[in-house]
């Protein structure tokens, strides 16, 4: 047997969709994270109901990398139409777990295996009532994997206690079968693989979420007062844990409420209502996915020019077209940007994990309200719906950002010198009144055709005009208010590294082996909104070759920088792909190394080593022009962008 | 905000809000000469005068087309969204949850409600929206020149458009086969009635559907045509005369009763909608007569007008949330934003 490997190797558990093998993988899950190992859990699931093979992933990581791994050392096979494949995907010296009523040959002899009587174990226990066994079966699996790689049955039962919300009775039938299946393991199976797990202390203080659930508690917590949506995933989650959280959150003395949602008959309605709302003064949102984001298009033009505040979460799935429902992408970003026809630019936001999800779910509330205009939040089915460890959720620093909306007071204070879309503040954004304003001075008509500063009807050119470069003007005030990107600097780093949203972890792991295993030092930008910060310019500015990593086809991020930095745009190599599987460290890694040029005397050697089968060579003069360029920009712009400009990006962090 | 004083040597007429007329007005209109929806949009202006609101306390919206051009044409003190073609419903839906006590007054055309906006329209229905939905219903697309709409009558023949091959659709049908709580159909050409039914449409506590045959006088006014002028007086079949009574006019209401002809019905706010029969006993709360009478209508190629149907026990769609006592866009941070010692709890919560 190899030597001990602990708290460092993925497990897969290949199911039939249906069969209730969640709460066997989410109890894994989070005993392990109660054993306060790094963890990370990612359903792979088909589109349906019931029937088709449904795969889970657990990522166990001393050094706390979560992101999903190609590889599986431990694999738990307990679908017949899966086995196959199953056994096939174990890495040669890991483990197979199966239920041994699949009849089927184990055809490797190079990995170890360990039939499991599910049934017969299932069967043993006579409080387990005949309809539940399939069911309970799963936990079988649990209590076999806590023998054999030493899960804490204390950690387990935990899980299972949070799980059914404390409810004795299905805690007692779970964990008893649990119990049965480790002590059934440790009597009748031998260790022959490496694979252990032991506890640490490395999840202290740390919670545990999915993105959804984390936006909609952000949107609470920053004062929801209307959603309007319509059943689509991998997004619904996020609107069912608003009706799920908002009566304890929001609860009142007199049992009223201070918030209303709607499910709509479609999402072209749903984006309507929450303009409705946001245009009558109420802090108002919806949540899609891909083909709900088609839909609302029109609307979200018309919110863009009439100026309303919205926020629209878009939990992006793979596309085009129904695409993949269950599978995830990056790849609505450019269609989000120039989302309605004519010059129309919107604001999005884009966090990076769950925590973020929760911050930005009242920020977005801010931006919209104080730049009077839709944003956009785009989150995807890997962050959205997977669970994740995080930072506990932090209460909002700041009060909440209602922006320049004047009452009846203000327009008596005013004596009538107010116009809609007057741009007093030079800012380019407006005041506005909402309905419900009982001054006679209050009202005006909101349309989607031309109007002039005082909201009325016009198609004169230079009004047009006039009002087009406002929206122009607020866009770029929106500069300043948006969240900053965050750095995650590398010592030494003579490449830069671009993304944003959920790849932060496999990123992040990319950059360490990137460093480890190629010498090759990356600076890693995670950028947090469109429009881009000043900071995104200063950071790109110290490299020749920055990396702009996505996950989608076509490069969108990298096509956005390009418009925004044409000047830049020969240091942008995009590095992007979409097949739906969340982001690995692995082709983040071997991207960048098929795409990597800059020739570093110390860097050089080892990463033509390394990467010489995936990048075309560089001829000789090619590669000393190259040098030299970098050794002047190296002087000339690292020491300055590196002290002054670096070290307000690091403080950026903890935004 | 331009007001119209008095003219020398007249006394402003003023009503009980203390407003004159002319605060009801919006800006002149930019409609055809002779078009049905400018007299609906005089209508809408008197009839509020009459009613004594308070022009604060309306939201106007409308989608696209000649039609929803008509809300710049009435109550410029007055709150409005022209949004997007067949989508005032859901804006409305959502403004109006902004401050519970206003009302909604909409204008939609038949293209905005029977064809690209049939999903919302059906839908504002069913939610029982507190609002006055008109659509001003011509047969055409006036504002795209004079295609058909999904109301023309089969065989209505069009300049450049040919011959209209397709059934139509009757609005106040769909109306109530979603479950409408108010349904009246009227013509453009009698406004007394179109006023009458304008009061009673803003006192009912939900969704009040006033299908108002309006001609477009440029693309659809052949004297043959269904949505004609002539077509439309010669053969309009009232079902009733209708009076409206506002909350505690005692006299009139005593003035206007008399037994056997007359059917009231008491709305929400107090006040009595009185139908004087004319020559057929209707009941306007019963939903069978309704369908009867439309189809008995349609195989006769009558235009029926009048309440058509009301149901006044259903709650609005505000009152079904169970909202706060003030307006929710007046609420701050101290309604809005759970107490810090709950984020703790959250956090817990997430294990
Ligand atoms: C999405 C969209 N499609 C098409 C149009 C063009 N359009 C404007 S008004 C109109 C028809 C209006 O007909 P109706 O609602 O009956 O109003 P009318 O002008 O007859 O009063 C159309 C098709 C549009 N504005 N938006
Ligand atoms: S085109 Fe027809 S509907 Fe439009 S304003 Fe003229 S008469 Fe009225
Ligand atoms: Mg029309």
């Amino acid at each position: 047997m190899a030597s001990k490997v602990v708290n460092d190797f993925s497990i897969i558990v290949g199911t039939v969709n249906g069969s209730g093998s969640s709460t066997a993988n989410n109890t894994i899950l989070r005993a392990l994270f109660k054993m306060g190992i790094p963890v990370s859990g990612k359903n792979l699931f088909p589109s349906n109901i019931q029937g088709l093979p449904t795969w889970y992933t657990i990522r166990i990581s001393k050094d706390g990398f979560t992101a999903r791994r190609d590889e599986q050392e431990i694999v738990v096979a307990m679908n017949p139409a899966s086995f196959a494949r199953d056994l096939a995907s174990v890495v040669p010296g890991g483990a197979f777990f199966y239920a041994d009523d699949i009849k089927q040959p184990i055809t490797r002899a190079d990995i170890a295996a360990y039939p499991m009587p599910v049934k017969q174990i299932v069967k043993s226990d006579p409080n387990v009532p005949s309809d539940y066994r399939d069911l309970v079966g799963n936990m079988v699996y649990v209590g076999v994997l806590a023998t054999m790689l030493g899960i804490s049955l204390d950690a387990i039962q935990a899980a299972l206690n949070f799980h059914f919300k404390g409810k004795q009775k299905p805690i007692d039938m779970n964990f008893n079968t649990v119990k049965a299946a480790a002590e059934w393991a440790k009597a009748n199976l031998e260790k022959k693989d490496p694979f252990h797990v032991e506890a640490m202390n490395k999840t202290e203080g740390m919670i545990m979420a999915d993105g959804n659930t984390a936006a909609a508690i952000g949107s609470i917590f920053g004062g929801i007062q209307f959603a309007a949506w319509y059943p689509i995933t991998p997004a619904s989650s996020l609107a069912e844990s608003l009706n799920e959280y908002l009566p304890e959150l929001r609860k009142r003395e007199d049992g009223k409420h201070t918030y209303a949602v709607v499910q709509a008959e479609d999402e072209l309605a749903a984006i309507g209502m929450a303009i409705g709302a946001g245009w009558s003064g109420l802090r108002s949102m919806t949540s899609t996915s891909g083909p709900g984001l088609s839909l609302m298009t029109e609307f979200a033009g018309l919110a863009y020019y009439t100026e309303v505040p919205i926020v629209v979460w878009d939990v992006q799935r793979i596309g085009p077209s129904t695409g993949l429902p269950t599978r995830t992408s990056q790849g609505d970003l450019t269609f989000v940007n120039f989302m309605g026809h004519g010059d129309t630019q919107q604001i999005i936001l884009l966090p990076g994990n769950v925590n973020e999800c929760f911050e930005f779910g009242w920020r977005a509330f801010d931006v919209a309200e104080h730049m009077q205009t839709p944003v956009f939040v785009l989150s995807d089915l890997d962050m959205g719906m997977n669970q994740w460890m995080s930072r506990p959720f932090e209460y909002p620093k700041t009060p909440m950002d209602r922006g320049k909306v004047i009452w009846e007071q203000d327009l008596e204070e005013l004596k009538g010198n107010w116009g809609r879309y007057l741009d007093k503040d030079g800012d380019g954004v407006p005041y506005r009144t909402v309905p419900g304003n009982k001054s006679p001075l209050s009202a005006y008509f909101t349309r989607g055709t031309g109007h002039d500063e005082y909201a009325k009807y016009s198609e004169e050119a230079p009004v047009w005009h006039r009002n087009m470069e406002r929206l122009k003007k607020k866009y770029n005030t929106a500069r300043a208010y948006v969240p900053k990107p965050v750095l995650h600097p590398m010592k030494g780093a003579t490449v830069g590294i671009i993304g944003f949203g959920s790849t932060e972890a496999a990123i992040l792991e990319a950059q360490h082996q990137l460093a480890a295993e190629h010498n090759i030092k990356a600076d890693f930008l995670r950028v947090r909104a469109v429009p881009f910060t000043k900071e995104i310019e200063a950071f790109i500015k110290q490299y020749d070759e920055v990396f702009v990593v996505e996950m989608d086809r076509d490069g969108q991020l990298n096509q956005l920088l390009t418009i925004e930095y044409p000047e830049h745009a020969m240091r942008f190599k995009s590095v992007a792909f979409g097949d739906g599987m969340p982001a690995s460290a692995r082709w983040v890694r071997e991207g960048i190394l098929a795409k990597f040029e800059t020739v570093k005397p110390s860097a050089a050697k080892k990463a033509a080593k390394t990467a010489a089968a995936a990048r075309p060579a560089l001829n000789k003069a090619e590669a000393s022009r190259k040098e030299a360029k970098l050794k002047k920009t190296a002087t000339k712009t690292k020491p300055a962008g590196k002290t002054s400009k670096g070290k307000k990006q690091e403080a950026n962090r903890s935004r | 905000m331009a007001t119209t004083l008095p003219m020398a040597g007249t006394t402003a007429q003023v009503n009980l809000a203390g407003l004159a007329k002319n605060d009801y007005r919006g800006a002149p209109t930019t409609l055809c000469q002779g078009c049905g929806h400018n007299s609906i949009a005089n209508q809408i202006i008197s009839a509020l005068f009459e009613m004594n609101v308070v022009p604060e306390n309306v939201v106007k919206f409308s989608g696209i087309g000649c039609s929803s051009k008509s809300p710049t044409y009435f109550l410029n003190r007055s709150f409005g969204f022209n949004g997007l073609h067949g989508r005032m419903p859901s804006v409305a839906t959502g403004a109006l949850f902004g401050d519970q006590f206003l009302k909604g007054i909409g204008v939609s055309g038949d293209g905005d409600s029977a064809s690209i906006g049939m999903g919302q329209f059906k839908h504002i229905v069913r939610r029982n929206v507190n609002m006055v939905y008109i659509i001003e219903n011509n047969g055409v697309y006036g504002l795209t020149k004079g295609q058909f709409s999904a109301t023309a009558e089969v065989g209505l023949k069009l300049k450049k458009q040919g011959t209209n091959e397709y059934m139509p659709v009757d609005i106040c049908m769909e109306a109530l086969a979603s479950n409408a709580t108010f349904v009246a159909r009227s013509f453009a050409g009698n406004p007394k009635q179109v006023k009458e039914l304008l009061k009673a449409a803003l006192s009912h506590n939900g969704l009040a559907v006033l299908d108002i045959v309006s001609p477009c006088v440029t693309f659809n006014n052949q004297d043959t045509a269904f949505h004609s002028y002539t077509w439309g007086k010669d053969h309009e079949e009232p079902l009733h005369n209708i009076t409206y009574v506002a909350p505690r006019n005692e006299i009139i209401l005593e003035e206007e009763m008399k037994e056997g002809e007359v059917r009231e019905v008491t709305m929400h706010d107090g006040s009595v909608v009185i139908l004087k029969n004319l020559d057929k006993d209707y009941n306007p709360t019963s939903r069978f007569e309704a369908l009867r009478v439309m189809e008995e209508a349609e195989r006769n190629g009558w235009l029926v007008t009048g309440l058509l149907y009301v149901d006044t026990s259903k709650p609005s769609l505000t009152e079904m949330y169970n909202l706060v006592d003030a307006p929710l866009n007046r609420l701050g941070d101290a309604d809005l934003r759970p107490a810090p010692d709950m984020m703790d709890k959250v956090n817990a919560l997430m294990f």
